[in-house]
């Protein structure tokens, strides 16, 4: 669905900053969360987790669990289906696991009880034989062949054959002659990086509520970025069919990608199958770190050759990802983004997945490129270093545009990563001053977006006020933007609009809340049901006046005569449409199913600032700018809290965050006061700057917004602090004691 | 006929070769016609992937046309958080 393309539209509502619907629910604690649905006779499920990083389970003795007074009901693995899609499969091991327990904290069996503490007394009494075995949890050492093996038989076609088994994918991106491009170059710098897994870190760990019959019907509520997924992911371990599955999404503390899967969803309507009642499961802080999806941990080569005057001749980088015990393809990800922001005549990029003993990653905002980009920008800050040249000025010389064939393949449309370069130079945040220890660093960002399917009902109530029905979990305001689009697009006030999240039965299927797609697909979908609705209003009113259908145009939020040979009849609000809708053929109301495409590609810059504390190795942020092409920011506070957002996660990715594991594979940080995450007291006013280029691929011009900015502040950190320390660094996160080590050397 | 430019861990699978053509006048065509060229992209194409369609990435559709004067770009099934 192409921009429309008029010469200046003046938008009324979207553009504006209006109340969020949410606001008062959550400030007032009325809004409910996943663990704030109960039910009558519900029971407590809790969840026996492995204490070992890799092992064999040998038996599961449940008898005397089974035996404790108020226990209703034990599952294992044998409770669940085993799907034969390879995606449903590893989802339903993830959530009970069968022959091998994969990493510390996979879950091993459950029990549902009457109270909390019955039922975490019960898991006590369950006895598991685990055999140990041999286990690995760093990437570079998962992938030599003589590595323990965590699956067997899980390669792709495209992995050569005599590599360890644990290598799961392989990709090569890329065009041009890397040797000729390398001699061009007057310097070349090869450097090599690792990154840590961090977690997504949303405030609300996961948690449901589940009811299934032995009929096969059942209902879920839960914490979820998809129903829909969830749904389906409990159709296949529960071996019913989607249609006698309910799933409602409650409200949601936080996702950015983690809540992308299930992980207790089967567990709980396999108990609550078992014990005949509802089950309620609300993790732990430690089972979400240990047992929910971080990102993935990281190994990367990077070569770049640039010459003096700055021009970029060749860039060439090796991935080597761990998604932990599972294969996946966010490595497909960070190799195509690496070198995206680039016009480069050669550039290569390699990428290897290892699985390891760690949790199943599930994605993080733009997967796979944070740590990517991270190192590829971190060889272009050396050069410009070693060169003595502008980082600025070499990235806008360098920088990719309209007409560049990519580095993932296809050749740019229209994108906006010169304009916001551009943006950023002219900001007093690029030349402000710097004092002693201090270091300023910027990055380049990028993430493809994407639209997915979507199904919209938009209904035309009697009073005059419109009803939208959409179908995903609102992470990041989209329940605004979407009454905002159909307010503009309908042409009547904001608080005559309110858009609700419909269950499963209740509207046709709906991806995930990922990928920036919400604000993008939903809002293309709701313009499309309102033009639809407008349509039918238009056909009624032209019967009332006995004129063509043609002859009635939308305006304003009336329909009026198209022209003076249309008559002479006074506008029709839609309130005064509607309120005799019953008279005229019925409700009225609009629809739009689609799998959207065009959702553009998108940029972002960050500049970041400094200081390092050379007797310690602390690093204080001193002051952080972001700079994002938006398309149109349709509730501009919501986007300016997704770039800030994205920028303060980063910061907690450099600086803090990460899987610590011992020599046992086991995790050692599994809680908020070891694994740690920025507050508002590490962070300065994060500034923000939105740039509005249309994307072709929206009526209303509409980008994803959602995960870009969490691309470039890891590499904005790294240089900063980089030039602040006098040393680079190339191994996140950047936390004192390494920093303090990289320093003293 | 219809070029179409592979990945480079694909290449391998086609013969080594970056372009490939294919009769095809949408993607569903083109990706059956892949498949029976190059019964070694099979797996990867029934998995899942994305087109890009003269810098425009399609997750799926079908019945996107496509026609010689176009850029088609076989992509990685995206997926995002």
């Amino acid at each position: 669905m192409a921009f429309d393309a008029q010469a200046e539209r003046n938008f009324k509502v979207v553009g504006t900053r209006v109340l969020r619907p949410d606001g008062i629910d959550k400030v007032t604690g009325k809004a409910a969360y996943g663990a704030d649905i109960s039910a009558p006779g519900m029971l407590h499920g809790r969840i026996l987790r492995s204490p070992h990083a890799h092992a064999r389970i040998v038996s599961i003795d449940v008898s005397e669990a089974e035996k404790l007074p108020g226990v209703k009901a034990v599952v294992t693995g044998a409770d669940l289906a085993q799907p034969e899609d390879d995606a449903f499969s590893d989802v339903a091991i993830n959530c009970l696991a069968r022959d091998k327990a994969l990493y510390d904290g996979h879950a091993v069996a459950a029990v549902a009880a009457t109270s909390k503490s019955i039922a975490k007394q019960a898991i006590r009494l369950i006895k598991v034989d685990y055999e140990v075995l041999p286990h690995v949890t760093d990437v570079d050492e998962a992938m030599k062949p003589d590595a323990p093996v965590v699956q067997e038989g899980r390669a792709l076609e495209t992995v050569p054959a005599g590599m360890s088994q644990n290598v799961t994918t392989h990709c090569q991106f890329g065009h041009g002659d890397l040797e000729a491009g390398f001699a061009k170059a007057d310097k070349i710098i090869e450097r090599s990086f690792k990154t840590a897994a961090t977690h997504q870190g949303y405030i609300e760990p996961q948690a449901c509520m589940a009811s299934l019959g032995n009929d096969g019907r059942g209902e879920v509520w839960c914490c979820t970025q998809g129903q829909y997924m969830v749904r389906a992911n409990c159709a296949a371990a529960l071996g019913v069919e989607e249609s006698q599955l309910r799933i409602t999404a409650s409200e949601i503390g936080g996702g950015f990608g983690g809540k992308t899967s299930t992980f207790i969803e089967p567990v709980a309507l396999a108990l609550s199958r078992k014990a005949g009642k509802p089950v309620k499961i609300v993790m732990t802080r430690d089972e979400v770190l240990k047992a929910t999806g971080p990102t993935i941990s990281s190994s990367m080569d990077i070569k770049i050759g640039m010459t003096k005057d700055g021009r970029i001749t060749a860039g060439q980088g090796v991935l080597r990802y761990s998604g932990g015990a599972y294969p996946n393809a966010t490595v497909e990800m960070g190799a195509q983004a690496a070198f995206a922001a680039y016009n480069l005549e050669a550039v290569e990029t390699i990428g290897w997945n290892a699985m390891t003993n760690r949790p199943k990653e599930i994605p993080y905002r733009a997967p796979g490129a944070p740590t990517a980009i991270y190192a590829v920008e971190s060889v272009v800050d050396e050069l410009c270093q070693e060169l003595g040249l502008d980082p600025l000025d070499v990235r806008l010389m360098n920088a990719a545009d309209k007409g560049t064939l990519s580095s993932y393949g296809p050749t740019f449309n229209e994108i906006g990563l010169v304009a916001t370069l551009e943006a950023a130079k002219a900001h007093p945040h690029y030349t402000a001053p710097l004092g002693p220890n201090q270091g300023r660093g910027l990055s380049c960002g990028f993430w493809f977006n994407f639209g997915g399917n979507t199904c919209v009902s938009l209904n035309i109530n009697d009073d005059g006020t419109v009803g939208v029905v959409e179908g995903n979990p609102d992470i990041g305001g989209s329940r605004a933007s979407i009454s905002m689009m159909a307010a503009e697009e309908m042409g009547v006030p904001y608080e005559k609009v309110r858009t609700v999240i419909a269950d499963t039965s209740s509207l046709g299927f709906n991806d995930i809340t990922d990928g920036s797609r919400v604000t993008f697909a939903v809002g293309l979908a709701t313009i499309q049901a309102a033009r639809a609705a407008i349509k039918e209003m238009c056909r009624r009113v032209a019967k009332i006046w006995d004129i063509d259908e043609d002859a009635v145009i939308w305006e304003d939020g009336c329909a009026k005569p198209a022209g003076p040979n249309a008559g002479t009849h006074p506008p029709m609000t839609l309130a005064e449409i509607a309120a005799i809708a019953g008279k005229t053929g019925g409700p009225i109301a609009g629809h739009h199913e689609v799998n959207a495409d065009g959702a553009g590609v998108s940029f972002g810059v960050h500049l970041c600032d400094t200081e390092v504390d050379p007797e310690t190795g602390a690093v204080k942020i001193l002051r952080y700018t972001v700079f994002q092409d938006a398309g149109k920011a349709v509730h501009p506070d919501y986007v300016e809290g997704q770039m800030q957002g994205g920028a303060v996660q980063g910061i907690g990715w450099a600086l803090n965050e990460e899987y610590i594991y011992g020599e046992d594979g086991r995790l050692q940080n599994a809680g908020f006061l070891d694994y740690r995450v920025p507050v508002a007291s590490d962070l300065p006013e994060i500034e923000t700057v939105i740039l509005e280029i249309p994307n072709p691929g929206h009526p209303y011009g509409v980008r994803g917004v959602g995960e870009t900015p969490i691309v470039p502040p890891l590499a904005a950190i790294a240089n900063a602090v980089s030039r602040a320390a006098g040393v680079r660094m190339t191994e996140l996160p950047m936390s004192p004691p390494r920093l303090l080590k990289a320093i003293t050397g | 006929m219809v070029r179409v430019k592979l990945w480079g861990s694909l290449r391998a699978l086609a013969d080594g070769e970056e372009w490939v053509e294919v009769e095809a006048s949408n993607f569903k065509e083109l990706l059956d016609a892949l498949s029976e060229k190059y019964p070694g992209l099979a797996p990867q194409i029934k998995r899942g992937v994305s087109l890009a369609l003269d810098g425009v990435i399609y997750r799926e559709a079908w019945f996107t046309k496509i026609g010689p004067e176009n850029e088609v770009v076989l992509m990685p099934y995206m997926v995002g958080g």
